[in-house]
């Protein structure tokens, strides 16, 4: 088994019934809707970045630099729907989750294949929808990604498209959530007990249950507010009686917990990744699940503290606050789980080893600075600042976004069979690292200085911190571009890899690179003293 | 491997699945409706009298004759698929059809009793609530028709499905071996229905 397949019949090369590109969009394969998610993610992605990028050249300097108040207005609504809805949500799940799913757990496929393609057109459509709204009629939305009442149903601008569009995204993540919870329950091979399924499964399972529970409430909530513009039912609208807080908690009821919809399998692929480049049991496997599905279950119970200033009682503000700080218990104990591990490892420093440790880093400046905006006090002084916006960066693009290059470098050689160059992957990892962080910490002093989020225009005195910011970002593109151009040309043109090149002790590893179509000869057995981490 | 060229994915057909998958489905329907009781909860707490002089508005007569018929829905439904486990392909197809006219049914009394109420000026931004009404009755009105209308498509979404699981049937796709359409049809048919039970006291009868 532990041959190259570069020219045997997997999944890439295999002819099904429909030829070409047919053969990939209407493929039932979930390594093929993996890499479909992939590509489409990462288009998205790209585009969410070139108009970070454009907003960051405007605050190059105060006042006007390049576009107009309402255009900056329109440009973080859509870089926020576009990485949010399209991006993080989707990301690891339905890409890394597709993909190697199945195989860790020694299945052949997820439980509904269909359903699973089903999916993929979903997300399809409903980036359409978005881009629809950009293009046709009065205007690009511009309310912010939050889509808040009442302003979402008083704006001019073309709204519809973008809240039918986010509404189709969460039924695609409904879906995708349905089938990997179905899958997980049904399709373990032979001998995978619960407590032997691997870290990554299991944080995609607690993802799941929250694509699933929560996403219904923020899709009837869009729902709500498109009625609202074409009707006038007056559910959120303070002049017939409705109330926009209400809208505020119901949309944070899911938006919240989607946050953890977009850390917790970021967190599975680092739990991965540590262990295999430590070449060392992961060090808490029982505490690492139980904190999993201790994030998903807290993590509902958290969304009132985006509303701290937005009028609340007195006495909902300290539970809200006091959950938030409980909340940040399990993801300390994964911190500290992951550090333990690497204690006394043999240590193999790879690319996605420089990507987890760095995610490590960022993602505890993230969660720390995620308790000064917890606490009653500290919020009220930094609510809706730039501090927000680079607690909410460090987390998810620090967090989640790291965990993706991260596991795209780590899964690339059984993706496309084929390896990256070492050298040119981990350049770009220094240069992306370098410039996130020289774009993201100034906004942190910014914020406490006192500059709010969402303006196109500032005060001279954060001139400064906004030339450092904007710097950063031209570096962290230098960085995604150098990335992105190795990784494409590896997938072409890179050396055969190994079945097993980091000596990892998860199925996926046991089959060859890239994997067979149905992805094992015959179905797998995990004997009594196997597991997922099992280093001698 | 080198020939392996036509692969063909294996059928994994697996009733239990199935019918967790469906299960799951429902937690996202009832998540969805949840979100709107939650809504009214709210409005009631807040509008307590505009929610009893707007609930004396409808028509109790046809709303119990809409509860009663969906639950004899429900029933044939259950029958239906007990039928085809015992075999009795043409009794299921008979069985689902009938719910498929009560559901028919019920959506004819929906659209006269929404008509009654658009010929009294009473749909969401008409001039007379705009007007007229206070606030408590506008949201209860706008939150009737939301309510009402999304379990009404809800209705018709199901019916939809029981055409595809009659298909099935008649084509020899659904049988006793492999029921999960018919059966998945019932599941979300009975959800339909205890939606609209909850839905029959909180609009028509508590005041």
């Amino acid at each position: 088994m532990q041959t190259t397949a570069v020219n045997g019949a997997n999944y890439l090369t295999y002819q099904g019934k429909y030829k070409g590109l047919l053969g990939w969009i209407l493929s039932t394969d979930h390594k093929r809707i993996g890499l479909l998610y992939l590509y489409s993610i990462a288009t998205m992605f790209t585009t969410g970045v070139l108009l970070g990028l454009a907003m960051k050249f405007e605050l190059l300097a105060p006042g006007k630099t390049i576009m107009e108040a309402q255009t900056y207005n329109s440009v973080f609504t859509v870089h926020g729907v576009i990485m949010i809805f399209m991006v993080v949500v989707p990301g690891l799940p339905a890409v890394f989750g597709n993909l190697m799913l199945p195989i860790m757990i020694g299945a052949r496929d997820v439980a509904f294949p269909k359903l699973n393609l089903l999916s993929w057109w979903l997300y399809v459509a409903g980036v359409f929808l978005v881009l629809a709204a950009l293009l046709f009629g009065k205007g690009s939305p511009d309310t912010g990604w939050t889509f808040y009442a009442p302003y979402s149903f008083k704006t001019g601008t073309n709204m519809l498209p973008a809240i039918f569009g986010a509404f189709v995204l969460g039924f695609s993540s409904i879906l995708t959530g349905l089938n990997f919870l179905v899958t997980i329950h049904r399709l373990r091979c032979k001998g995978m007990k619960w407590m032997k399924l691997p870290l990554f499964v299991w944080t995609l399972y607690g993802t799941a249950w929250i694509q699933l529970l929560a996403t219904p409430v923020v899709g009837i909530t869009l729902v709500l507010v498109a009625l609202e513009r074409v009707f006038g039912v007056g559910i959120f609208d303070p002049a017939l009686g409705g109330d926009p807080i209400l809208y505020q908690h119901l949309f944070w009821i899911y938006s919240h917990p989607a946050v953890y919809i977009m850390i917790l399998p970021a967190m599975g692929a680092i739990s991965e990744i540590i262990p295999t480049f430590a070449q060392k049991h992961i060090f808490g496997y029982k505490a690492l699940i139980a904190s999993t599905m201790a994030i998903a279950f807290v993590g509902y119970l958290v969304w009132g503290h985006h509303m701290f200033t937005a009028g609340m009682s007195g006495t909902a503000q300290y539970y809200f606050s006091l959950l938030t700080f409980i909340v940040a218990i399990p993801s300390a104990i994964k911190v500290f789980n992951w550090i333990s591990t690497l204690y006394k490892g043999s240590i193999n420093v790879q690319t996605p080893f420089y990507w987890a440790v760095s995610f490590i880093f960022v993602f505890m400046i993230g969660g720390l600075s995620g308790l000064v905006l917890g606490a009653l006090a500290t919020d009220v002084h930094v609510h809706d600042t730039a501090f927000v916006v680079a607690h909410f960066h460090y987390i998810v693009f620090g967090g989640t976004g790291f965990a993706f290059f991260a596991a795209i470098h780590y899964w690339f050689p059984k993706i496309f069979g084929r390896m990256y160059d070492k050298a040119w992957a981990n350049t770009g990892w220094l240069v992306f690292f370098v410039g996130f962080l020289a774009l993201y910490t100034p906004m942190f002093y910014l914020g406490m200085m006192g500059m709010p989020r969402r303006y196109y225009d500032y005060l001279e005195e954060f001139h400064g911190g906004n030339i450092l910011s904007t710097f950063g970002s031209w570096v962290l593109v230098t960085g995604f571009i150098i990335i992105v151009v190795n990784l494409v040309r590896s997938a072409r043109k890179g050396a055969p890899a190994e079945a097993n090149p980091w000596h990892g002790r998860t199925l996926e590893w046991t089959v060859p690179s890239p994997p067979p179509v149905l992805n094992f000869d015959e179905e797998p057995v995990l004997g009594e003293k196997d597991g997922p981490y099992n280093y001698e | 491997m080198e020939h392996a060229h036509h692969v063909e994915h294996p059928d994994m057909y697996d009733a239990e699945s199935s019918k967790v998958g469906m299960w799951l489905f429902i937690f996202t329907e009832l998540l969805l409706f949840g979100a709107l009781f939650v809504i009214y909860a709210v409005y009631r707490y807040m509008n307590p009298e505009a929610f009893h002089l707007a609930g004396e508005e409808l028509n109790r007569v046809i709303g119990t004759v809409n509860t009663v018929i969906l639950l004899i829905s429900s029933m044939t439904i259950a029958m239906a698929t007990t039928a085809l486990q015992k075999g009795q392909r043409n009794v299921a197809i008979a069985l689902v059809s009938v719910t498929f006219v009560i559901g028919l049914a019920f959506l004819v009394n929906k659209y006269f009793e929404w008509g009654v109420k658009f010929s009294h000026g009473i749909w969401p931004g008409s001039e007379h609530m705009m007007n007229e009404m206070s606030h408590g009755e506008v949201l209860f009105f706008g939150l009737y028709f939301v309510m009402t209308g999304l379990h009404a498509l809800h209705i018709i979404i199901g019916m939809a499905i029981m055409v595809f699981a009659v298909r099935g049937l008649v084509r020899g796709k659904v049988h006793p071996d492999r029921p999960s359409l018919l059966d998945n049809c019932g599941l979300y048919w009975h959800l339909v229905d205890l939606i609209w039970i909850f839905l029959f006291p909180l609009f028509y009868l508590i005041h």
